[in-house]
């Protein structure tokens, strides 16, 4: 067999910069290094690391209240049934029970968008997935309540199972929602179309179609979902949450329970990973709650394994198709795309999903003709929801595998194809997004050049390959998802007292990303100070003002912005008080080095702390605020909102695989990620960030999917859902090559969900580079491998592509813009 | 069953050394001893993940060798010794591998932090400088899904190099 005796070499290693090329990534790190911050953009350890490394950093599941019960909740045994009748006075009464409760008690519908509330805390007279929670017991122990469950008597009369979106998007005799569009079981439907799509691609010169089929994925968190409740004689309900947006749980908790806002306090402490699984308010958390207040005890409700699967909100199994047409230049002129997703059964985040799928694939691109038709549909799955780069990953891969599949086609090289097709800097999409800082292109070349890709593409023996894809994503959406009243996107609060400390108050979710040490570097950096001097408080609604949350890839840039506002204007009364002590104006005045001193005298200047108790005499300790808002943005036309953010990420990946032709085994050598999050402000941070994606992004692209048999989910557990290991880890090269962002905080954008899109098509057009087949159909198993080398030999032989014959620019590192 | 409240079931009495010191565990001896240490000895930093023995969240050390903590009933441990997360440092000084992670930024989240600690700092004790590989496979049995182990794998040699730099001075 063909290349099967070059498979040998193993690691691959890593490439340096042929000497000729200039380095892109030292050059913008010798940019960046002359702004002169003392402590943005230096590597940074998590200022929770100390505790994390000991065991000692707090998660909901290890706080004790006293006199606490467990919580549990008794899971649907069908996909779609009626609840005919719910008998739970037989569990009242076992000893050792405190409360049984069931849907009726709280019927009010909520959701984590305003506009589509179709979760009950406990199911209200019908279940509508395979492990919707029934019924809600705190008992004295897990025994209890489990001897509980075996007393309930649920009487179910099943109804029609829907578990495939091409029924539900038809006439259905059973609606699984009764918002749901028309006489059928779609959730939402979006379409758009800019320019003129079917005139474009009659014009065109090629036409590419591709279609891509994704199972869905779940975040695999380590942390399972945990909330407890305590419910005190003064009237307030206390809760504490692995959640991401606090303040959406506040508002739920407020609507569902009857309760006001201000007598609920909820509490964020460390949670255990989220990548969005952890964003919606959820009905456990409500039920929690409500148990909490029906025995005056604190509960906890702690999921197991099998729960957290069963619970889902993971990416949305999907169906895309995306044509493209292209000149005979290979200037990109139209793009069309019809998307069809499996909202499970609830809406979830599912109108930004159905709007994500469409109107965020045309980045990192410029075509002036775009059609756009999503439907997302109910089913009786369990419920999709919000992911890491949601809406961004699963249309991404497609796109950037028909753009791999253009080149081959036309002969292009495929880094030169997509360098003359890329949005340029400053720039108005067809959709009206406003694009700013763009450095697209220093991504592709610098992973071009680190890569050694010109020695490698279409050169590497067959069954090993290299490919590149781009990526493109929002930093925080500009439309928060609660509007009214209108709030800025985040506050920051800052108290700076005698002892010289300087306390945050600030209501984003810190979830591992490490938002918390962002916000100690942001406020250090501006106050000039050391940033041990900075303590972050716990997410705490009854001190931590509004923050929208942490998703849509918003912290750094809405926080971080918030942050140096709010550190400004902690400032002023220092510079003024110091102003008064050395008898200087303020304005020539400067806060570095735990001092305030004259700028151009720094040996003239009092300490930190002395001009703060000098601020001290007669207002006490100091407290700023800070705020940042979103501008307007977007067009006028329906949907106009969905995508638009005040940055976006840019990105190229360029990836090295050996697939072995025997086993269908897909190996990932070498993943060269180029990322643009402006000024990274803790690369560190930022590095983990990335690598952390590529495991996340490789996990769904070769091992990790919900499968299902029917509606029933077949592999609710880790022994089956196969999350990659430290042995199939590649290596990653990190390349942060991004100039600043005009808008962000000292130049910073997102690095949170923007690294993960990439990494798919990179390894699937390395892996089409390898053996010559495109393989669409996630994830890439060794069985689907296999089938379609078995393919490939019928239509005649296993050959890797033809090398572009096309004469490449080289376009050089530098110019060409 | 996820071991969040304990049960009032008492039985035999299990005898067993915890980071150091003679503990008894009165209690359900049926459970794991995930559930013992976090509901009996309030060592809340073994943490539950997935209670199959997937994911290496309770990783805790048994005579000197890594368990997953949720896969070890509380009779099985009867005259064993058993280090957490919790018993890994001396006073103030972290131990190699806990001082490699945190200075080398290799967690995120931290909640499998604990158990990649411990599961570190087992390898190194059975093979003090080991290879990439060595590394990789050690630590199958641990999944990290916020890092993607990248600073991992630097931080196990890291914790090697501290490990020797430590015997260095102490000689």
């Amino acid at each position: 067999m063909a290349g099967t005796s070059s498979r040998k070499s193993g690691s691959a290693g890593t490439p340096t910069p042929s000497s000729t090329e200039t380095d892109l990534v030292k050059e913008a790190e010798a940019t960046r290094a002359s702004a002169g911050y003392h402590l943005i953009g230096k590597r940074t350890p998590l200022i929770d690391a100390a505790l994390k490394v000991t065991g000692r950093a707090e998660y909901t599941d290890d706080i004790k209240r006293p006199g606490m019960l467990v919580g549990r909740l008794l899971k649907s045994v069908h996909p779609h049934a009626r609840i005919r009748s719910i008998d739970v006075e037989e569990a009242r009464r076992h000893p050792g029970v405190a409360a049984v409760l069931t849907g009726d008690r709280y019927p009010t519908p909520f959701g984590v968008l305003p506009m589509t509330h179709d979760e009950t805390a406990l199911a209200v007279g019908r279940v509508r997935f395979l492990g919707e929670h029934v019924a809600a017991v705190a008992a004295v122990d897990e025994e209890t309540c489990e001897r509980a469950f075996e007393l309930i008597h649920v009487e179910y009369e099943p109804l029609p199972v829907y578990d495939d979106p091409k029924v539900s998007r038809e006439p259905v005799p059973v609606k699984i929602h009764d918002r749901a569009l028309r006489d059928t079981n779609l959730q939402k439907e979006v379409f758009q179309h800019f320019g003129d799509v079917p005139k474009a691609l009659e014009g065109a010169s090629q036409k590419v179609k591709l279609s891509g089929k994704y199972l869905g994925v779940s975040h695999g968190f380590t942390e399972p979902h945990c909330t407890i409740a305590e419910h005190t004689p003064d009237g307030r309900l206390t809760v504490w949450s692995a959640t991401q947006v606090p303040h959406y749980l506040h508002r739920s908790l407020s609507e569902v329970l009857g309760m006001p806002m201000h007598r609920i306090r909820v509490v964020k402490p460390e949670v255990g990973g989220g990548f969005g699984g952890k964003s919606d308010p959820f009905p456990h958390e409500i039920a929690c709650a409500a148990l909490a207040i029906e025995t005056g005890r604190p509960v906890k409700v702690l999921f197991d394994r099998e729960d957290v699967f069963y619970l889902n909100h993971g990416r949305h199994p999907t169906q895309n198709d995306v044509t493209v047409g292209v000149d005979a230049d290979g200037k990109f002129l139209a793009m069309d795309i019809d998307a069809l997703i499996d909202g499970g059964a609830w809406s979830s985040f599912g109108v930004v999903t159905t709007y994500y799928n469409g109107v965020l694939a045309m980045g990192p691109y410029r075509f002036d003709n775009f059609r756009y038709h999503g439907a997302r549909a109910y089913t009786n799955h369990p419920p999709s929801g919000a992911m890491r780069a949601h809406g961004g990953t699963n249309m991404r891969y497609t796109v950037e595998s028909v753009v791999d599949e253009i080149a081959a086609r036309m002969s292009f090289d495929p880094i030169e194809l997509r360098l003359q097709n890329f949005l340029p800097p400053n720039f108005k999409t067809i959709n009206e997004f406003r694009i700013t800082s763009n450095s697209v292109r220093q991504c592709i070349l610098a992973a071009r050049d680190r890569s050694g890709w010109e020695e490698k593409y279409r050169k590497l023996p067959y069954g090993r390959g290299i490919g590149v894809a781009c990526g493109f994503y929002i930093s925080g959406s500009n439309s928060p998802i609660h509007f009214t009243p209108v709030f800025p996107q985040c506050t920051v609060h800052l108290k700076a007292d005698m002892d010289a400390g300087v306390t945050i108050h600030c209501g984003a979710a810190d979830i591992g990303q490490g938002s918390k040490t962002v916000l100690a570097q942001v406020v250090a950096e501006v106050l000039g100070i050391r940033m041990d001097r900075c303590r972050v408080a716990a997410v705490d609604s009854d001190t931590a003002p509004v923050d929208l949350g942490s998703y849509s890839s918003r912290v750094t840039f809405m926080m971080g912005n918030a942050a140096k506002a709010a550190a400004e204007n902690l400032k002023v009364p220092l510079l003024q008080a110091a102003s008064e002590l050395l008898e200087v104006p303020p304005d020539r005045l400067e806060a570095s080095e735990e001092r305030i001193h004259v700028k151009e005298r720094p040996s003239q200047g009092v300490p930190f702390h002395e001009a703060l108790h000098k601020a001290m005499e007669t207002k006490g300790a100091l407290v700023a605020s800070g705020a940042y808002s979103t501008k307007p943005l977007g067009g006028t036309f329906k949907g106009a909102k969905a995508g638009t953010a005040p940055a976006y990420s840019f990105s190229a990946y360029v990836a090295q695989v050996d697939v072995d032709p025997e086993t269908g085994f897909v190996h990932v050598e070498n993943v060269w990620a180029a990322f643009d999050c402006g000024r990274p402000l803790n690369p560190l941070a930022v590095e983990g960030q990335i690598e952390g994606s590529i495991h996340m992004g490789l996990g769904q692209l070769l091992s990790e999917g919900l499968s299902y048999r029917g509606a029933r989910l077949m592999n609710p557990s880790l022994l089956d859902y196969k999350i990659l290991t430290p042995m199939q880890m590649p290596k990653v090269e990190c390349l942060l090559v991004g100039e600043d962002d005009p808008e962000g905080p000292f130049g910073a954008k997102e690095a949170g969900e923007g690294p993960l899109v990439a990494a798919l098509p990179a390894v699937g057009n390395a892996i089409y580079d390898a053996i010559g087949v495109r393989l669409m159909d996630l994830p890439i198993t060794p069985d689907k491998v296999l089938r379609a080398l078995e393919e490939q030999r019928k239509k005649g032989g296993a050959v890797k592509p033809p090398a572009p014959t096309r004469p490449s620019k080289r376009t050089p590192t530098h110019g060409g813009r | 069953m996820n071991g969040a409240g304990g049960a009032a079931v008492a039985t035999d009495a299990v005898r067993v050394v915890v980071n150091g010191r003679p503990r008894t565990l009165e209690r359900m001896p049926e459970r794991s001893l995930l559930q013992a240490l976090r509901t009996e000895l309030d060592l809340m930093g073994t943490k539950y993940g997935c209670g199959e023995g997937q994911c290496g969240a309770c990783t805790v050390l048994m005579d000197g060798k890594a368990v997953h903590a949720c896969q070890v009933s509380v009779k099985e441990v009867g005259g064993h010794d058993i280090v957490t997360v919790e018993g890994l440092a001396r006073g103030d000084e972290l131990n190699p591998a806990q001082q490699a992670f945190a200075e080398l930024g290799a967690f995120q989240c931290g909640f499998c932090t604990p158990g990649m600690v411990v599961g570190t700092t087992a390898l190194l004790q059975r093979t003090p400088s080991p290879s990439e590989a060595e590394v990789r496979e050690a630590l199958e049995g641990h999944l990290c899904r916020c890092c993607g182990y990248t600073k991992v794998l630097r931080a196990v040699q890291r914790a090697s190099e501290i490990s020797r730099e430590r015997a260095r001075r102490s000689a």
